[in-house]
């Protein structure tokens, strides 16, 4: 070391200059539930069950997403339409019981891919925190997306930008 | 009965005034001190530091010092009971001790009943008064050495003894670096010291050097950050508060931040013309003011520049890394007595000859 490093004190200034130039940055911080981060547009979020433009369930049950699903998250109980329930259901088939455990789900979006009825989608938003595990357990009342004709805007916040895109892309 | 009448009770209840909100001033400055801390922390990094309770997070130590209330005390079994509880206190105490010679204003003039008073904003203007303030602050580390030893903690008991030599060697050049001050003042009193210092040169001016080395010392009696080898996270487990819990930990950490109010004033006081307001003639701000609205703004600028020292111990601790302790000891012994006492010994010889008539 050089005498000027021995003393200490001109490092010692060195560092001082440095950590009051910070002072003055902008930070990096974003103060979160009042300002949040835009997604990117791939982003994969919480599934959401789709309905079509008349509010039925696209979801026929198929369990093709709970065989792509590689962490084995989806779990399904199917059942056949009863008549007079054409206007809750597309196909004849629906699922009485769709449960998504999100804390074995890794948002791959396999499930969406696997899909053939459109009826499963990776939405913008992330499964909020809960006190239980029981309560990561998402069933159908979490999934669905709210009725497009009952609710529209809520249907439309639900949708968000990402299906729209694929919807234009199919 | 005659007796009770020649005392003083007007006296008493200034003092007893003056001394409850000095206590509560110092006590609720540390508060701050430690939300202060927490910002001045996150700004240096890039950081947005407590800002979610209340506005800014003002009231951050608030619920911190609620959250230290509610948390279990716990007091070993090994330790020794009576002296693990006298620690934190005698930590606090110390701390809260050496305000007391500190002025912290000019005089405030009022008529009571009749009665034409002049109060002086000191609780005891004693003509020792840099000496109390030493004798106190070198009680302090029995704060640490008890906190360590009644832990019966291995851990502990080096951080205390860490501690106490820490403060022993770090005491002796800043006795040293005072000694050349002492010989330019010729007083040891407090209030005698900002006189010389009021409307003409700090007494820093003439000792740059000295209040360097005071300066430096100061942080190491405090056991702030270039310095805290007592309370080493990583190698000691925070030291000497390893096993305390609940408020006694807190009464710790008060404590130290307490001491870093009082030393930044004893600094200001020795050295940055204590609570004169710079640049102005404070005789000549009194007649257009008054008195009493001089006091204030004198406090007030004897605070500002007592925030400027802390904002400078916390700058200090958030830039520099722990010195290891062979580099404590060879800087306190090797380096920084030898330069207290050349400037001791320089300033002895530059009084000396301009007593002789020398002019320079």
């Amino acid at each position: 070391m050089s005498i000027l490093e021995r003393l200490y004190v001109w490092n010692i200034a060195i560092g001082m200059w440095i950590t009051l130039k910070h002072i003055f940055k902008r930070k990096a911080t974003i103060s979160y539930p009042e300002q949040k981060r835009e997604f990117s547009p791939v982003f994969r979020g919480l599934q959401i069950l789709n309905r079509d433009e008349d509010g039925r369930e696209n979801c026929t049950a198929c369990g093709l997403c709970a065989v792509a699903c590689p962490a084995e998250a989806i779990t399904m109980e199917a059942a056949e339409r009863q008549p007079g329930e054409e206007h809750l259901y597309r196909e004849e088939k629906y699922a009485a019981k769709y449960e998504i455990n999100m804390l074995r789900c890794i948002f791959c979006g396999l499930c969406e891919e696997a899909c053939p009825k459109d009826a499963v989608y990776l939405s913008e938003t992330f499964a909020p925190s809960n006190y239980q595990r029981k309560g990561f357990i998402y069933g159908k009342k979490d999934l669905l997306i709210p009725h497009p004709k009952e609710d529209p805007e809520a249907y439309q916040k639900a949708l968000g930008s990402r299906t729209k895109n694929k919807e234009m892309q199919v | 009965m005659i007796g009770l009448l020649a005392i003083d009770w007007i006296f008493i209840l200034e003092k007893l005034i003056l001394i409850v909100s000095i206590v509560s001033i110092s006590l609720v400055i540390a508060m701050y001190e430690t939300y202060a801390e927490r910002k001045v922390a996150a700004v240096m990094q890039d950081r947005r530091g407590p800002n979610r309770a209340g506005p800014f997070g003002i009231l951050q130590p608030l619920a911190d010092g609620l959250k230290l209330f509610m948390k279990e005390e716990i007091i070993p079994n090994t330790s020794n009971k009576l002296l693990f509880i006298i620690g934190p206190c005698m930590a606090m105490l110390t701390a809260m001790m050496t305000s007391a010679v500190i002025p912290w204003g000019g005089k405030i003039h009022f008529t009571l009943f009749g009665l034409d008073r002049w109060v002086s904003l000191q609780i005891a203007d004693i003509n020792i008064g840099i000496l109390y303030i030493f004798g106190v602050v070198s009680m302090g580390v029995y704060g640490i050495m008890i906190g360590g030893w009644a832990s019966n903690n291995k851990f502990s008991l080096i951080a205390a003894m860490r501690g106490a030599s820490q403060v022993i060697s770090y005491e002796l050049p800043m006795g040293i670096s005072l000694i050349a001050l002492l010989l330019l003042t010729g007083s040891l009193k407090m209030s005698t010291i900002v006189a010389g210092q009021l409307d003409t040169w700090y007494y820093v001016l003439y000792q740059p050097l000295g209040f360097f080395i005071f300066l430096i010392c100061s942080f190491a009696e405090c056991n702030r950050t270039p310095f805290d080898l007592p309370e080493a996270e990583n190698e000691l487990n925070f030291g000497y508060h390893q096993e305390y819990s609940s408020m006694k930990l807190g009464f710790y950490l008060f404590a130290e931040y307490i001491n870093m109010f009082i030393s930044s004033a004893v600094m200001v006081t020795l050295f940055w013309g204590g609570y004169d307001i710079p640049f102005i003639h404070d005789g000549d701000l009194a007649k257009s003011i008054g008195y009493n609205w001089l006091a204030v703004l004198e406090g007030l600028s004897l605070f500002i520049k007592v925030a400027l020292f802390i904002f400078a111990f916390m700058w200090v601790r958030w830039t520099i890394p722990r010195f290891r302790y062979d580099q404590l000891m060879n800087l306190g012994w090797k380096k920084l007595i030898p330069l207290s006492l050349i400037n001791m010994i320089i300033t002895a010889l530059l009084v000396l000859l301009k007593e002789n008539g020398w002019r320079f």
